[in-house]
């Protein structure tokens, strides 16, 4: 039990290879489910494409875990502000998805000035800034500009929600 | 000349005074994205597509064209300055710059990479001029065979040749392929991929995919692992360079031209192998090459050169035959595909206009470039300074903005969540992006060239083939496929071959940031510190599992006289022999 766990550890990737597999699965299953009336004009018909995607993604999948399993590993990605010494910090990935969900919840409710804002506070808590005051101003401001930036300017009418009559 | 006329015409239009405008804001826009850590020139594109709906095409495009060539320049200021090139063309840039501006020389530095960057920028752009009508009239009278190949090529090229691991490649671009099938089949009409779902009926729309991988994407991947102490920029003064140092950099400019734009007009070209041969050309071309690896002005001359004249040959291909070969020429392809313009050999006789107002943007984007940038250097290196909470939330917040904007549906919201996680873990685990865009935007364009093909053809396989054309590009392709068994031939065969032209020997020894490592000449971090030949490659980099300190396959083993880019694959596939 303990080796298996030890064995998966560093193996995560697997969990990529499944999706892939998984995947290829439902393309190759939506793919086959469409009709292909023979006809002259379109002899490739729509299964085709998919069939090949599919194929793509299925060979994929076993190719990678395969990799892994022998111990292969995916070069995670760098840049200026990266450090990879460090493993994925989910406390600071979990708070900001959060703020990003709870903007897709509200936005169609409270509207783009409030859900904005709580989408950039958000953030920027969940990134570690702590200056609460100066970091709700910013957010205000920020999601009222764009808010008449994108109306004003380029006349899209973003939602207004809650504050409808204020805005 | 009718080019040449054609061109005078697109001066016209793009001198108006709201294009200059246009132009003006692009190229500063591009620099500032360019400069800013996390923000490169492709996402900036795809942030901004949203906005430019409300414009004319030919307005919008000016824009992408200034902060195309904005932001290589913005990455070179930003690998001098910090020694972390956030792309893979600004490498070797970092290696010789940042020396200098360590040894007092950032202003030298920058100003030769600013003009270099002209100078390259604009050959480049001529050349395009004099290379694009040329590679039209030839690609006008291909027939949907050829045609097809040709996509072919470009969607293997691009998997295979760049980043480490093929495999990982051909799995972002079936992703990329699969997202390119949602919605309805263009001849049947039969819904693929839509679950029931009307709102996938009409496909995602490219611009919220965009928007996901490159920015939700990057800004959750950085988030995981941001940097908590940032690193030191050097401040820098206004660039100036005196008469030796433009005595030592001319040349360098226009070697570097003249391996720049070649590389990035071919299907898989890219910055990075022509950035590194200018590299070692100018090392044994120097006069002092002693003072490579301590900030030689000719290592950045060239290799900066060699990055802009690559942008400008991208440019070729995307622009006479509708094939993207790096990131953010693919979403400007994407944009086009927005407007309602077809992208492709036709571009040039049905937007004549928009094409030629595009390039004489360029030359005016350039020069633009020069003027403005020299004096606000000193300016961009202070905006390395922006606080990183604020950086990264202001992308999450306009990507969300941006997407959301376009249909003004919450549903798109939930796409970009979706793909960005998926941007997330293709990071994460080494899936290179470019593949799924390019899958993306041209897969559903090889499925219409296939049925058309197979049409002509009356339902007869050999239709594929049909043209000379498309049977020598498939051998190409077949090359670029079997090209590790023909590279481990060649080293079986010719064992005994004298060790004369080892390159590794060009190369510093380099306290570049490990992000150099994820290239394929990545090779000369694990050359210099065993501690650090863990990160080479991200071999075992996850930190669950235990380093190996040194993997032996990693450090600089001799290899006979093979030209730097054979050695390049060769040595990759060694590494990666178990990655395949």
């Amino acid at each position: 039990m303990k080796t298996a766990r030890l064995w998966l550890k560093g193996r995560s990737e697997l969990g990529l290879a499944a999706l892939l597999g998984v995947l290829g699965a439902v393309v190759l299953w939506d793919g086959l489910r469409l009709n292909t009336p023979y006809s002259q004009s379109d002899p490739v018909g729509p299964r085709t494409m998919p069939i090949i995607v599919a194929s793509l993604l299925l060979v994929c999948a076993v190719l990678l875990a395969v990799n892994v399993i022998r111990g292969g590993q995916g070069e995670a990605e760098g840049g200026e502000d990266v450090d990879l010494t460090h493993p994925s910090d989910w406390r600071t990935v979990l708070p900001l998805l959060g703020a990003f969900v709870l903007n897709v919840l509200l936005i169609d409710v409270v509207g783009w000035v409030i859900s904005g804002t709580i989408l950039f506070w958000g953030s920027v808590w969940a990134l570690g800034s702590r200056k609460y005051v100066r970091d709700g101003l910013i957010s205000v401001a920020l999601a009222v500009l764009t808010f008449y930036g994108f109306y004003l300017g380029l006349g899209i009418k973003l939602p207004a929600g809650l504050l409808a009559g204020v805005l | 000349m009718d080019a040449l006329n054609l061109l005078m015409q697109g001066f016209a239009t793009a001198a108006t005074p709201m294009n200059l405008l246009y132009a003006f804001i692009g190229v500063l826009l591009g620099t500032a994205v360019g400069v800013l850590p996390g923000i490169g020139p492709a996402m900036a594109v795809a942030l901004l597509l949203p906005l430019t709906y409300g414009m004319e095409p030919t307005s919008a495009f000016i824009m992408f064209a200034g902060i195309y060539y904005g932001g290589m320049y913005g990455g070179s200021t930003t690998s001098i300055l910090l020694n972390t090139p956030g792309e893979s063309a600004t490498v070797i840039t970092a290696i010789e710059g940042h020396k200098m501006a360590k040894a007092g020389r950032a202003a030298q530095a920058l100003a030769t990479a600013a003009i270099g960057s002209f100078v390259a920028g604009t050959i480049g752009t001529a050349l395009l001029v004099a290379f694009a009508p040329i590679v039209v009239q030839f690609a006008v009278s291909l027939g949907d065979p050829s045609y097809l190949a040709i996509i072919v090529l470009a969607l293997v090229a691009v998997t295979a040749v760049l980043g480490s691991s093929k495999l990982r490649g051909f799995a972002a671009l079936g992703l990329g392929l699969g997202i390119g099938l949602v919605g309805l089949d263009p001849i049947t009409g039969q819904q693929r991929l839509v679950f029931g779902q009307p709102l996938l009926a009409d496909g995602l729309d490219i611009v919220v995919v965009a928007v996901a991988i490159f920015a939700v994407g990057e800004a959750l991947w950085i988030a995981a692992h941001l940097r908590r102490n940032p690193l030191k920029t050097i401040p820098v003064g206004r660039p100036w360079m005196g008469k030796s140092d433009w005595k030592r950099s001319w040349k360098p400019w226009l070697r570097g031209t003249a391996f720049g734009f070649p590389f990035g007009a071919l299907p898989a070209g890219g910055a990075e192998v022509p950035t590194f041969l200018s590299y070692v050309t100018e090392k044994k071309l120097s006069k002092h090459p002693e003072e490579f690896g301590h900030g030689a002005i000719e290592g950045v001359a060239g290799p900066e050169a060699a990055n802009n004249a690559s942008a400008a040959g991208t440019l070729t291909p995307m622009l006479a035959l509708g094939l993207p070969t790096n990131a953010t020429a693919a979403v400007m392809l994407a944009a086009f595909v927005q407007y309602g313009i077809q992208p492709g050999p036709l571009l040039f006789q049905n937007e004549p206009e928009l094409v030629w107002a595009l390039i004489a943007s360029l030359f005016i984007g350039n020069t633009l470039l020069l003027l403005i940038n020299l004096p606000l250097a000193p300016l961009w290196a202070k905006l390395l300074k922006l606080p990183r909470p604020y950086l990264y939330s202001g992308i999450l917040f306009f990507a969300t903005l941006g997407a959301y904007a376009v249909n003004l549906q919450a549903f798109d919201l939930i796409i970009l969540l979706v793909l960005g996680l998926l941007g997330f873990a293709m990071r994460r685990y080494g899936l290179p992006v470019l593949p799924l865009i390019l899958g993306l935007i041209l897969g559903p364009r090889a499925e219409e060239s296939l049925r058309k093909s197979l049409q002509l053809s009356a339902g007869d396989i050999s239709g594929l083939w049909s043209e000379p054309i498309a049977v020598t590009v498939y051998i190409f392709v077949a090359l670029i496929l079997a090209w590790p068994l023909v590279a481990l031939a060649w080293r079986r065969f010719r064992p005994a071959a004298p060790a004369a032209d080892s390159t590794s020997a060009d190369l510093p020894p380099s306290p570049i940031f490990p992000s150099l490592s994820h290239h394929e000449d990545g090779r000369h971090v694990g050359e210099h510190a065993g501690g650090h030949a863990g990160r080479h490659a991200g071999e075992p980099f996850d930190v669950d599992r235990p380093v190996s300190a040194d993997r032996p396959g990693n450090s600089e083993h001799p290899v006979s006289g093979e030209r730097p880019g054979d050695r390049d694959r060769s040595e990759n596939e060694h590494n990666h022999e178990t990655r395949l």
